[in-house]
């Protein structure tokens, strides 16, 4: 295709018809200027429509970067396919850019098809300040080093015909451009429109509609081309929602009341999501001073009563650590969820990343057992809560639940949960306790005990961060540390008897076994499947727990020649100067499953601050599997 | 969140039940004698009493500390958590069980220096709780180190040559920080006023910060040994909507008439630090409490199902 060509024609010849069975498109613009809404509502109709979707929010550091910089690109990335979407995919086959600096921002990261048609506003390239025309130039000569399809649209232009200030329709007219070349049904778009502006006025709507239309026409008349996504409206009710959102409508679900936090990316939506809607439940959030506090709320609620949760990312879990102690020492239940993003330190603050899976499992002082999830889709995120709040209760103590920005971000439409009032928290038992009736009446076997709340005439006792003895007293004998530190550990024993083993992805047997925790499961299963497509013996598997890990692992990895982990975490290469099989710093599932079963886990990581891509997976499983097999 | 409070099943000790003392005793307190944290201690179970408070309703939380031993010496509930924070955990008890009574014990170390921020915010969410800080300028149980109260000059394992910053006066902080509600300082050597400033501290619907001044026998036996052997260095702060004790009124002759409403005044009596000031600097009932402005409408499970429905219906696809 030409690199540059005008689309306005005087007669435009009918469409050329592209079908397809999946599609990528990316709106980006300056933050600000409503991309990410284009994006939303785009993602949104697909799904009512019945395509599969997996929208993904792009998303600058900087509340407010300078314009027309790369740095600032902000919008979303939709991946529309025949049927249903697991991950983000691999590279965009369609963009509208609102100008040519947030396009070269995505260039850059090599998130375009070669063969990618981009829409761009190109006012730049008829703008009065030389140094705006200049940079519009050296972007278009950059960019021609592949084969995109440039398609100039005086963006800004059309949309001074009906408002005043463009930067606040433009996104709309977008949305008309996309509407058309993916075929859209209008009614339903118009919809969503009238759902997102409801707290203004009907004017807006109107102006909105009519950005929409001016956009949909101008592609109708210039466009010469048309995707069409076969739909399959589905028979099932489905939901729609990112994993925060899941994660918070899972809270209520399980019946919890109370959400403490303090504000911190990208963990912050669920509380901005519950914020808006969970006092109508019968809960609250509460916005502590800092993390530990946070933890001490939500703690000293649970210990009350029924179970409380916090949520946050990962320097917010390091502040928590003590907290996190005290509820394991004391027995008391905690749901503690956290977002994963780019770390150490502040680390990337609105980017994936699966780097404290071991901050979470082994990062407090002292032993210090507990439970810890990592649900693996934006669905599971929902009952993930529900499991999370039943084990901690039933288990006393702290269960993590690990998302990433990953699905924090992502959007995707799931089948609507059945929902099931046994799965709340029972009505606080406040009767008097049994006669002798101890603060920790540990069962020897499993470690189990009830819990004794305050109101219950009869049960008073002092829980306490000490070492301390079945009445809670402070243990000052040498026996009872030792006894008490087997009664929390033995939980996490039984935990494990309790738990299925990971199904296997593919055939149960093979050369090479990859195996995943968390977001990436959708991807690595794409990954997969292009590897077996390809003749290789490939299979998946996904660890929901991550402690305790589920049972039977052993076995599984004994019918692979190979077994290799694929994570967002950062690991040695081998061939990597200096890094020897010895003093190779692994990746944090590969750790853990080689502890666990002794067999030689090998591992694949990339940090890239976003999600794996399908292709980077098979290219890894590729590498691992030169031809002929595992060795 | 608060839906218990209808719930309570009836008391198992019977309406007519009168507790004694004795019955909020729980184990024997392992303070070093002459310690005035045993003046506390008696100070509470006597209020509690004199309350009748039901042992299986009242919270006693504290954070790390030699004051921190408390709870461990009452027998109601008791939380004995994590150095500097008691008061997250206080609150968040708070907010899903208002009807507990709630009783903080912190010190020095505790409140004014690892769990300043926690103070602060405290004082502002103005929760109805009774918060004793028992200040004996020095920590205790990590064996005498310069605490944010020590004074200038003290020697202490960690300020060998003396302490050289002037000391934080928790008062002047506590009146400092917006929509704190009652501010008092009682001394642990004068039990009257101890229990009575309790007492009034109990009865106000908010945050009740009491600084209670005391000696630790071991590190700083002799800091107020000039106010203990000579009443004249104590001014005490009467008013009726304050503490009055009458019965020590013939040993301690310097009395101010403050009204507790008067913020400026209580500023300005909490800077003069040449003279104790014991008494209620400051009160306000009128300023808003967390836990009612948070107060919400209990639901269940089948209401929760059903909302949840509706919420649903707002992401159908």
């Amino acid at each position: 295709m030409p690199a540059a060509t005008s689309a306005a024609t005087a007669a435009p010849a009918p469409p050329k018809v592209l079908r397809v069975s999946e599609h990528t498109i990316e709106i980006v613009s300056d933050s600000g200027e409503g991309a990410q809404k284009c994006g939303q509502i785009f993602g949104a109709v697909s799904a009512k429509m019945g395509n599969g979707v997996w929208t993904v929010e792009l998303i600058p550091a900087e509340i407010q970067p300078p314009p027309r910089v790369p740095e600032g690109a902000s919008g979303n990335r939709i991946r529309v396919g025949e049927h249903a979407v697991t991950n983000w995919g691999d590279r965009t086959h369609l963009v509208i850019a609102f100008n040519e600096q947030v396009l070269l921002a995505r260039h850059r990261v090599d998130a375009l098809a070669d063969d990618a048609v981009l829409l761009v506003e190109d006012k730049w390239a008829r703008s009065d300040d030389a140094d705006i025309v200049e940079a519009w130039n050296a972007a278009m000569k950059e960019l021609s080093g592949k084969h995109y399809r440039i398609i100039p649209v005086a963006m800004e232009d059309e949309c001074l015909t009906i408002v005043d200030n463009p930067k606040k329709g433009k996104n709309m007219y977008a949305l008309g451009l996309l509407a058309r070349i993916y075929g859209r049904d209008m009614e339903l778009i118009k919809q969503q429109i009238a759902h997102a502006f409801r707290k203004k006025s009907e004017e807006v709507y109107n102006q909105n509609v009519a950005l929409l239309e001016l956009g949909f026409h101008w592609a109708e008349d210039n466009i010469d081309f048309r995707v069409e996504i076969p739909t399959h409206p589905a028979e099932t009710p489905l939901v729609v929602m990112n994993g925060n959102e899941a994660v918070g409508m899972g809270a209520i679900a399980s019946g919890m009341e109370l959400c403490a936090m303090y504000p911190i990316t990208p963990a912050t939506s669920v509380s901005h999501y519950l914020s808006e809607v969970f006092e109508k439940f019968g809960g609250m959030v509460h916005q502590a001073e800092d993390e530990i506090a946070a933890a001490g709320v939500a703690i000293g609620a649970s210990y009350a009563g029924k179970v409380a949760f916090t949520i946050t990312s990962g320097p917010g879990m390091a502040l928590k650590t003590e907290m996190l102690g005290l509820a394991v020492m004391t027995e008391t239940p905690l749901v503690l969820v956290n977002v994963q993003r780019g770390g150490p330190s502040t680390g990337l603050p609105t980017k994936v990343e699966q780097s404290d899976m071991l901050a979470a499992v082994f990062g407090q002082t002292g032993d210090s057992p507990h439970i810890v999830m990592a649900p693996a889709t934006i669905e599971e995120c929902f009952h993930v809560m529900i499991t999370a709040r039943r084990l901690a209760e039933t288990f006393r103590t702290l269960v993590m639940v690990l998302t990433d920005a990953n699905l924090a971000t992502g959007v995707t439409p799931f089948p609507k949960p059945t929902l099931d009032e046994a799965w709340q928290a029972a009505p606080l038992d406040l009767s008097p306790v049994r006669d002798g009736q101890k603060a920790y009446d540990w069962n020897k076997e499993t470690g189990l005990s009830e819990r004794i709340i305050p109101g219950r005439p009869g049960g008073m006792f002092t829980l306490t961060g000490l070492s301390h003895d079945d009445r809670s007293k402070v243990a000052y004998s040498s026996d009872i540390h030792q006894h008490s530190s087997a009664m929390r550990s033995r939980k996490i024993a039984v935990l494990s008897s309790l738990l299925k083993p990971p199904a296997v992805y593919g055939a149960d047997k093979g050369d090479l076994l990859v195996v995943g925790w968390g977001s990436t499961k959708g991807a690595i299963e794409e990954a997969v499947d292009r590897a077996r497509a390809e003749g290789l013996k490939v299979s998946s598997m996904h660890c929901r727990f991550l402690s305790p890990l589920e049972p039977g692992l052993r076995e599984i990895f004994a019918r692979f020649k190979k077994v290799m982990t694929v994570e967002i975490n950062y690991s040695d290469e081998m061939g990597d100067p200096y890094v020897t099989e010895e003093n190779r710093r692994r990746g944090q599932l590969s750790l853990l499953l080689r502890n666990a079963t002794l067999v030689d886990v090998d591992c694949w990581g990339r940090v890239p601050g976003e999600p794996l891509r399908p292709m980077s997976i098979l290219e890894a499983i590729r590498g691992r599997l030169p031809r002929g097999g595992a060795a | 969140m608060s839906q218990v409070c209808g719930l309570l099943p009836v008391l198992d000790q019977g309406e007519d039940h009168e507790y004694e003392m004795s019955e909020y005793e729980g184990a024997r307190a392992r303070w070093c004698p002459g310690c005035g944290d045993h003046s506390v201690l008696t100070a509470v179970q006597r209020l509690l009493a004199a309350e009748q408070l039901a042992p299986e309703q009242t919270m006693m939380v504290s954070g790390i500390g030699c004051s921190s031993r408390l709870p461990h010496y009452m027998k109601t509930y008791g939380f004995h958590g994590l150095h500097g924070r008691a008061l997250p955990v206080a609150t968040g008890i708070k907010l899903h069980r208002p009807e507990l009574a709630v009783f903080v014990t912190t010190g020095d170390g505790d409140c004014t220096s690892i769990g300043a921020g926690h103070w602060v915010h405290a004082l502002r969410y103005n929760m109805d709780m009774t918060v004793m800080l028992l200040d004996n300028n020095i920590y205790g149980l990590t064996k005498n180190q310069t605490s944010p109260t020590t004074p200038v000059g003290f020697k202490s394992n960690t300020s060998p040559y003396g302490g050289i910053l002037p000391p934080l006066n928790p008062i002047e902080v506590a009146l400092g920080v917006t929509n704190a509600s009652f501010v008092a300082q009682t001394a642990e050597w004068v039990p009257a006023h101890l229990y009575a400033t309790l007492r009034a501290a109990y009865h106000h619907k908010g945050f009740s910060f009491v600084r209670v001044l005391q000696r630790c026998p071991v590190f700083t036996p002799a800091i107020f040994q000039d106010a203990v052997k000579d009443p004249s260095r104590i001014i005490m702060m009467v008013h009726d909507d304050g503490v009055v004790t009458p019965e020590l009124d013939k040993v301690y002759t310097s009395q101010v008439h403050h009204d507790p409403s008067d913020l400026a005044a209580a500023r300005a009596m909490a800077e003069q630090t040449d003279r104790i000031h014991l008494g209620v600097f400051y009160k306000n009932s009128s300023k808003p409490r967390y836990e009612e402005l948070r107060r919400v409408t209990p639901r269940t499970p089948a209401e929760r199902v059903q909302l949840l429905e509706k919420e649903f219906a707002r992401y159908a696809v």
